[in-house]
């Protein structure tokens, strides 16, 4: 027979003040089970949870209800002062008359006679509740990050610096990202490689730093502290043990006119390259769509060209290398895989962003995009640092700088601000003016959001300083007329139309989510909003989490970002993930559902409509060993306790513990409805 | 903040008269918000700063709201950013003064000269004086002809002037600023 006590709150003023409390407690003493009901002023305070604990020894009680507040702030409080007095936790009911009552109602007697029946639902649930344990997972203590830029870079050596093994996987030939591109950054306007070059190194040779360049993800399974991890390493057709890095056979590649990526198409590199010369690993990679060799194999034609496997000394060429799977077992994953900018050419790479025609399609050659002035004004760039323009290399004495080009302007297929561009047309502006004096900078702009430390004085001195010209309003048009670009542009404040000749024309083209991101994100079955940004678990209190416990997200990945931005939220991951393997169990609640193996009948419609993936398939045998049945089997590391199943199941053979078909229906009927 | 490249730009040439960096402007429109002529004009003080952070000078020319300013300084006094607009269209009319005389409203230049005349003949203002030169230069002769008779019963126009002591000091002060005799 179940003896079960009942504690009313009055939250101070907070619950007392609409609600009468010692009604409440009066009436519940009534109920049939219950053999204690009292109420107090603050319940949580320790005279508070003394009552509790005191009336659990003394009158042997079964079950508890406190109704005070929600259980998101005291349900542990009450359940480990259960547990102290030798109570099973899960006995342990809060009732919510604070947020569901108090504060939401204006009338007492209404608002008393609700709190009633709030408790008395749970009164009736409790008496059903049964003894749980919490569930321990073992934690695989390595770490999995994806992606190599600046804010993979950090997670990992912040992790490693932590004391535990970190894998990290590039896709690229070279760890680096976008800011190994950049020529100098904002605020500061310090140079970027001399910044990172030293962390790309530090990662490369970090002894608890596992580093796979050229390798992507090829598939994730497990949950929680539990991930096996598969990954491509995709063939360099370079033995990495045997090579130098002297970079002979880059020298000796006859086909030496491929658009180098590194550059963004401004320069050239050949077959066989190294990304740039402070790559990491510093190992040459053949291009094997750009390759003689391949592009012959591919037409059935016999092996021509050898010559850089003539120019190694190593003997490192390997033409008939493959791709490998490695597994890597990992109890967390960090997400990090960056941005691109939008094309805006006819190419987008979607159907719902559609390129600009109004600015030619991106067919004019003298129309770059700002990572491509980003590699003109960089020292290490294919000019050498000279702000050349690409059509006929000479100076451009006027340069008109774009932004919003795709951000903020859904007609092209997204809404969002791309955060960074502000900041950056301000930083080109001035590295223009420092390198062309007698030039005239002009910026066309909808609204300058430099929010950020330094941020606004940044681009106030670019305007104030440094003679950048700024015109609100966007550039209807461009077009060619002869050696110069005409901007076809408005003034909004000084509400005039502007026809303006250009040499040079920059567009700050809105940052997007790496090709290939939704694959990968349904891989590590996290969501993502429908740019592609994986979204976090909350916009404020859990910024760096998925919706995938042990999967965490850092960087341009999840929303446009910039490099101090990306450094922080990188750092924020690699503290959730070392603070995961602080132990070598997970302790998790076990309000998770459970199947019972005699009902079901292995439809898996649980399957489908689990959110999270944590529904698996279990084979019944009999005596003999021989496989009777498949029954659905829910993995409890995965398995985060929201119903879905337990609803959807025609033969209800899945239940949520501890809030099971039986306590919940008894709830209802509480209520007499 | 001026570059040492190229002819000097509007900008240069206020900062150079008024060590003002009009490119400060942050266009918050503060200025015009009180501006208490903002009424009667079309063109006004933020508009004439973001032409002139343009180096607009033709746009600037055409603003009414140059030569219809009080100076009352209430814009400079409220600015966010140190622009001080009351000294930048003081420095804007000296520049187009100076560049295009003709541009200035007949009657305002005509007051402006009859007015600094009698500043140098008596070292202050002369009523009367100013009255009767602003008229012959062609202010419009019979306007306001009906209130001189109150205005002299109440003391307030005088028929002669009556010159301060040291009136060579204030000369010395149109002589320094290079005034123009004519």
């Amino acid at each position: 027979m179940a003896r079960i006590g009942v504690f009313v709150c009055h939250c101070g003023e907070n619950i007392g003040r609409t609600v009468d409390c010692a009604r409440v407690a009066e009436a519940l003493r009534d109920l049939p089970g219950v053999v204690h009901s009292v109420d107090y002023k603050y319940m949580c305070s320790d005279p508070g949870q003394q009552m509790v604990k005191q009336a659990i020894a003394e009158k042997g009680l079964t079950g508890v209800v406190v109704a005070a507040c929600s259980p998101h702030m005291h349900e542990k409080t009450f359940r480990r002062a259960a547990s102290g007095a030798g109570l099973n936790p899960f006995l342990c009911e809060m009732a919510n008359i604070r947020e569901h009552c108090s504060w939401i109602h204006e009338d007492r007697e209404m608002a008393t006679a609700k709190a009633i029946d709030i408790a008395r639902t749970l009164v009736e649930k409790v008496k059903r509740n049964r003894p749980l344990k919490t569930i321990q997972i073992p934690v695989t203590r390595r770490a999995l990050v994806i992606g190599g830029g600046i804010a993979g870079i950090q997670a990992a050596l912040d992790i490693a610096d932590g004391g535990r093994e970190v894998v990290l996987v590039e896709k690229e030939p070279s760890i680096g990202g976008h800011m190994s591109q950049l020529s100098e950054t904002f605020p500061t306007l310090d140079c970027s490689q001399c910044i990172l070059t030293p962390r790309m190194v530090e990662v490369y040779q970090h002894p608890r730093i596992r580093l796979y360049a050229y390798s992507e993800v090829e598939s994730v399974q497990g949950y929680i502290g539990n991930f096996r991890v598969t990954i491509r390493r995709k063939a360099r057709s370079v033995d990495e043990d045997k090579c130098n890095g002297c970079g002979a056979c880059t020298q000796a590649c006859p086909n030496r006119k491929v658009p180098s990526e590194f550059e963004c198409g401004l320069g050239k590199r050949p077959a066989i390259y190294v990304p740039f010369p402070q790559a990491v690993p510093n190992l040459p990679t053949i291009d094997r769509s750009r390759c003689l060799l391949f592009l012959n194999r591919a037409k059935g034609r016999p092996d021509t060209c050898k010559k850089c496997a003539e120019a190694c000394s190593k003997g490192a060429i390997d033409f008939d290398q493959q791709d490998r799977l490695v597994t890597e077992e990992v109890g967390a994953i960090v997400v990090a895989t960056g941005y691109q900018v939008y094309s805006i050419g006819k190419e987008t790479g979607r159907d719902d962003l559609h390129g600009y025609g109004e600015y030619g399609y991106g067919t004019l050659p003298d129309v770059i995009d700002g990572l491509q002035f980003e590699r003109l004004a960089s020292a290490s760039g294919p000019t050498a640092g000279r702000i050349l323009r690409p059509s006929d290399g000479k100076e451009p004495k006027r340069v008109v700088f774009l932004q919003c080009i795709g951000s903020r302007d859904p007609a092209k297929g997204m809404e969002y601000c791309s955060k960074i561009c502000c900041m950056y047309v301000a930083k080109h502006t001035m590295l223009y003016k420092h390198k062309v004096h007698d030039g005239q900078a002009t910026v066309f702009y909808m609204d300058i959001r430099a929010a950020g430390k330094g941020y606004d004085e940044f681009t106030r001195r670019a305007i104030e300083e440094e003679g950048a010209r700024y015109i609100r309003g966007r550039v209807s048009r461009i077009w060619r007329d002869g050696e110069v670009l005409k901007v076809q542009g408005f003034d909004t404040l000084s509400g005039r139309p502007i026809l303006m000749d250009a040499d040079l024309v920059v567009l700050a083209t809105a940052v997007r989510p790496q090709p290939g991101i939704e694959a990968l994100a349904q891989k590590l079955n996290v969501s993502y909003d429908r740019h592609g940004f994986i979204n976090e678990a909350h916009p404020k209190l859990r910024p760096v989490e998925t919706s995938t416990a042990g999967v965490f997200v850092a960087g341009a990945c999840q929303a446009p970002r910039d490099i101090p931005d990306s450094v922080a939220m990188a750092s924020a991951t690699a503290s959730k993930v070392l603070g995961l393997f602080a132990s070598e169990m997970l302790e998790r609640e076990p309000t998770v559902a459970v199947v019972n193996d005699a009902l079901c009948a292995g439809c898996f419609h649980c399957e489908r409509v689990c959110p999270y993936g944590a529904v698996e398939h279990r084979e019944v045998r009999n005596r003999a060993g021989q496989v009777v049945r498949v029954v659905a089997y829910v993995n409890p590391g995965v398995c985060q306790g929201c119903g879905t199943c337990q609803a959807t199941c025609p033969s209800k053979s899945v239940e949520l513990q501890g809030f099971t078909d039986d306590q919940v229906y008894q709830q209802i009927q509480a209520l007499g409805l | 903040m001026s570059h040492p490249h190229g002819p000097e730009t509007l900008v240069d040439r206020v900062h150079r008269q008024t060590g003002i960096n009009i490119r400060r402007c942050y266009q918050c429109g503060k200025c015009s918000a009180g501006c208490p002529m903002a009424q009667e004009t079309t063109i006004r003080p933020h508009d004439v700063m973001r032409m002139a952070a343009q180096d607009d000078l033709e746009g600037v020319r055409q603003a009414d709201g140059l030569w219809y300013c009080l100076t009352c300084e209430t814009c400079s006094v409220r600015c966010p950013n140190q622009c001080d607009p009351a000294r930048v269209l003081d420095a804007l009319r000296e520049i187009v003064q100076e560049d295009h005389p003709e541009d200035a409203p007949r009657p305002l230049r005509a007051f402006h000269r009859s007015f600094l005349d009698q500043v140098r003949s008596h070292g202050r203002l002369f009523e009367m004086g100013l009255i009767m030169a602003f008229k012959t230069r062609g202010g419009p002769l019979f306007a306001d002809v009906t209130t001189a008779p109150g205005m002299l019963s109440r003391g307030k126009l005088h028929l002669a002037p009556t010159r301060i002591r040291h009136l060579e000091e204030v000369r010395r002060i149109f002589e320094a600023c290079g005034q123009r005799e004519d």
